[in-house]
């Protein structure tokens, strides 16, 4: 099952990087989703599997009973999702953004921030009168 | 005092959520104001027990380590600390007066203090996981401050921005996740001593080069660095002042913390890899600063050059070198936030930050220049100012490890950095201005001149007092050093620890 596992996350890397050499900001995106799901994957596995029982303590005991479940790479994967989550939610929004400003997806024609750009050093109107 | 350890974390954080209710107000900049004193306060006492006790440590929840999340403060982690309270003051009065009401509205000084919040996290968790936390909550807030407003370079520069640290997040996440199927711990006490049974120590190595990539990102080292350059320029001053001054230094934080707690096996390898990297870093930094003409670009560049110094302490790995870096830290924070809050003073009377369109501010705002020649001349090392003194103990460092082409590279570097803030100084300040308009200070309200310019003139009165007087402050970092490298002090604390916050 770990090399099984172990394989899928080969895998998805694989895919994740290709999509994130890409020249579209979008496809390096879903790379980015992608290969943090595999890095999820990696710390399930690396936490080692064990088809046990729910690491549930009986009420009265101090330890649960052998061959459950390690339960910390699970709490590690869940807190890695939900960031992930909020993460990816901004880089989505900051693409869409990006899209609607500069007119591209491919980042070889965002040239808004470098030198010799009009915009390079802009100021915005509010900025300039206070 | 193991609220001690936690008050630095929930200050900013209650900070946050007070000035995200205020921000239609123009209540928000002072109670950011009133919540980085706090912290300094906070932080000042924090010091003050670290000073007595050596290292202290709690543990949250209760739950005793290496099983819950450890705070713990030794001298590293308590000065850095009370630097980025210090950093957080200094911003948030300057952003007073800078931020506009919209920016406010957006939410600014809240996701300031989220930053601050996140930062102080960092160098004070004991657990890894935790760090990671703490870096994302960093990284959200950085990320909404870069684009806050929305201006087309803020985007280029956001999606730059936001794709490398999320790649270095990835980084981490799985040196984690690695490093835990081998060792089975996270808390960094525990590591310290559970990697020495690793039997198979090569792909320990493995793992600390991810970690390595991970927080070379962070950091801004050669050759993972170009986002930087590419994104302080675009945002607000008071953004990029904290972004120069406290961001890429908790990655230099956890490269100083991780690589002689956790990492200190292959020191031939996985330091020899450092300093090849610092000295490419400080190379690269000063040369591409060398070829900018915007003011923050060139500060930009200079971020990069200045943190291959600190990597340099880290890799020739003698306590007095880890000493320099420390020290380094500390000087380099205050001078760099500084210089970035001038940079946007000039911007504001002189019109922009293109060196070739301002000039002639020494002779309508001596002042500024005044104020301007104390970073400047204390990032290029001169004599006695805070910069000296850490150069001077890295060298040293250098040449007592027999490093003599790296020691050459260092005092080399320095004299590029001193070239290209005669640059600076030559255009912006000598010249006189290409539109013919003489740039005051006094074109200014009084109550933003007084905003502006109490944060500048407070840094560099502190970027002289290091200078001034080295002595207790090389003290300090050799203590700090000391205990790096011996981490069986910061273990036995952490995992000694009875005392548990409820």
């Amino acid at each position: 099952m770990e090399v099984l596992l172990a394989v899928a996350a080969g895998i998805m890397t694989a895919a994740a990087v290709y999509l994130m050499l890409a020249r579209n900001v979008l496809r390096f995106i879903f790379g980015l989703v992608l290969i943090s799901n595999a890095a999820n994957l990696v710390i399930f596995t690396a936490g080692r599997l064990t088809a046990g029982a729910p690491s549930l303590i009986a009420e009265g005991a101090y330890a649960p009973p052998e061959g459950v479940a390690n339960a910390l790479p699970q709490a590690l994967v869940l807190t890695a999702i939900v960031i992930g989550f909020g993460l990816f939610a901004f880089a989505l929004v900051l693409v869409y953004r990006a899209y609607t400003t500069l007119g591209t997806l491919y980042s070889d024609e965002m040239h808004a921030a470098e030198p010799g750009s009009p915009t390079h050093t802009e100021t915005t109107a509010e900025e300039a009168h206070t | 005092m193991s609220w001690l350890l936690a008050l630095p974390i929930l200050i900013p954080f209650g900070t946050a959520i007070v000035a995200f209710f205020l921000r239609r107000t123009r209540w928000g900049r002072w109670v950011s104001i009133a919540g980085s004193a706090l912290l300094l306060g906070m932080a000042t006492l924090l010091m003050r027990e670290v000073l007595g006790q050596g290292i202290i440590a709690a543990q949250m929840g209760g739950w005793q380590a290496p099983f819950g999340i450890t705070l713990v403060a030794d001298y590293l982690s308590a000065v850095m600390v009370l630097i980025t309270a210090i950093t957080a003051l200094a911003v948030s009065t300057y952003a007073a007066a800078e931020i506009s009401e919209r920016q406010a509205y957006l939410g600014y000084h809240a996701l300031f203090q989220v930053l601050i919040a996140g930062v102080c996290g960092a160098f004070l968790t004991g657990d890894l996981f935790n760090l990671y936390v703490w870096f994302e909550v960093m990284l959200i807030a950085s990320f909404g401050l870069l684009v806050l407003g929305g201006r087309k370079s803020q985007i280029d520069a956001g999606i730059r921005y936001v794709s490398m640290n999320l790649v270095s997040t990835i980084f981490f996440l799985s040196g984690i996740g690695l490093l835990y199927g081998m060792t089975g711990t996270l808390n960094m006490a525990d590591l310290s001593v559970a990697v020495d049974a690793v039997e198979n120590q090569a792909l320990l190595t493995v793992i600390a080069m991810m970690f390595m990539v991970a927080f070379g990102v962070k950091a801004a080292l050669f050759p993972l660095f170009f986002w930087l350059p590419a994104s302080y320029h675009t945002p607000s001053f008071s953004v990029s002042a904290v972004f120069a001054g406290l961001l890429t230094k908790v990655g230099v934080y956890a490269l100083m913390r991780g690589f002689t707690l956790i990492f200190d096996q292959d020191v031939a390898y996985t330091h020899t890899v450092l300093m090849w990297v610092a000295g490419l870093t400080m190379l690269t930094g000063v040369l591409g600063a060398a070829a900018q003409s915007d003011f923050r670009k060139i500060l930009s560049f200079h971020i990069i050059s200045q943190i291959g110094y600190m990597i340099l302490g880290l890799a020739i790995y003698t306590p007095l070198a880890i000493a320099g870096a420390v020290f380094y830290l500390v000087h380099h924070i205050i001078v760099k936030a500084n210089l970035f809050l001038i940079s946007g003073v000039a911007r504001r009377i002189a019109g922009s930050t293109e060196l070739s369109r301002i000039g002639g501010l020494y002779k309508t705002a001596p002042l500024l220049a005044f104020l301007f020649l104390i970073p400047a001349f204390s990032l290029a090392g001169f004599p006695p100012l805070s910069g000296f003194w850490a150069k001077f103990i890295l060298i040293k460092a250098a040449l007592e490890a027999e490093l003599w082409f790296i020691a050459f590279l260092a005092l080399l570097v320095g004299l590029l950095t001193i070239y290209s803030m005669t640059k600076i100084w030559g255009q912006a300040f000598w010249e006189p201005h290409p539109e013919g308009i003489d740039p005051t200070l006094k074109s200014l309200s009084p109550f933003t001149r007084t905003m502006l310019i109490l944060p500048i003139a407070g840094l560099a009165l502190m970027t002289v007092f290091i200078g001034l007087n080295p002595e207790p402050f090389v003290q300090f970092a050799e203590t700090a050093a000391a205990q790096l490298l011996d981490p069986s002090g910061y273990v036995q604390t952490v995992l000694g620890v009875t005392e548990a916050v409820q």
